[in-house]
């Protein structure tokens, strides 16, 4: 287990009706003990995992969107949103939490974790990850 | 990490995928029995994979796909029996049958241990599967030269 590999998580399913994106979450913080390079990809409808201001009260489910938002503290800084997704959606980066981590070589300044990509580059950022976990 | 290395590690899997190397295979099946085909296409991927003369480190069962791994079932006689199935490959090539604790404790897929912990009346593990924690999915994804997912 001494080489660090590219871990890619994929998000392809909206937050609530199944629980794809809750069970998928739980891999990705249990995921970031192992000190692997850990990317997100939210695409699809899992765009709408990271639409900001869920209400959950009359779903009968726990809100667990304040966990997207603790992933910089898990040393997660590379979340890909395709843009494509968002448009189709009627979406834009606007709609999105504000996802943060602190950068260590940069005095630890505080930037932006989610990159919006085009769908063409989001199958780059595919081809290029070692291990696809696909949620 | 040094990217050569990285694309070296990926030219080493693409040659054994096109030859007929042998490589260390992880399986995750995400779908339930019977509602999805994926617990059919995962054994079948899981047969194939065996007879090619390949490796298989895990096959870790997560989501609704802890079901496979209840001995209740009972499927009509004239259909194939999902679980027996996967605990008959797991015997016959000592395979790693893993089940997420996390997700099969909200499913209610329980071993002995698991009975008494909660202090149920009952367990229903099949035999060849354990129960364990979702760091042995990452483990798989470590070690294993492709980990291939079955689900939607």
């Amino acid at each position: 287990m001494s080489e660090v590999k590219n871990f890619l998580y994929v998000n392809r399913k909206a937050p609530h009706g199944t629980i794809y994106a809750l069970e998928s979450l739980e891999v990705v913080l249990i995921g970031a003990a192992f000190e692997q390079d850990v990317a997100l990809a939210f695409l699809d409808d899992g765009v709408f995992q990271l639409v900001k201001g869920w209400d959950t009260s009359e779903l009968g489910v726990k809100n667990f969107q304040p966990a997207y938002t603790a992933l910089g503290d898990y040393d997660i800084s590379k979340i890909y949103v395709e843009r494509e997704s968002l448009e189709e959606r009627g979406l834009s980066e606007d709609d999105l939490l504000e996802l943060t981590y602190e950068d260590e070589d940069d005095d630890w300044a505080e930037k932006s974790s989610i990159r919006i990509v085009s769908r063409e580059e989001m199958a780059q950022i595919m081809r290029d990850a070692d291990v696809i976990l696909s949620f | 990490m040094p990217a050569n290395n990285k694309k070296r590690r990926g030219c080493i899997v693409k040659q054994q995928l096109a030859g007929d190397e042998p490589v260390k295979l992880g399986i995750v099946v995400l779908e339930g029995p019977y509602q999805h085909e994926a617990a059919d296409t995962a054994y079948n991927f899981a047969v194939a994979a065996l007879e090619k003369g390949h490796e298989i480190f895990r096959i870790f069962f997560y989501h609704d796909g802890v079901n496979n791994a209840t001995r209740l079932m009972v499927p009509p006689q004239d259909d194939r029996h999902i679980q027996q199935r996967w605990s008959e490959l797991a015997e016959k090539h000592n395979l790693d049958l893993v089940v997420c604790v996390a997700a099969a404790q909200r499913r209610g897929i329980m071993d002995e241990e698991e009975q008494k912990r909660h202090g149920k009346d009952a367990n229903n593990i099949a035999p060849g599967f354990r129960i364990s924690g979702l760091g042995q999915l990452i483990e798989a994804g470590i070690q294993c030269d492709r980990l291939v997912f079955f689900g939607d």
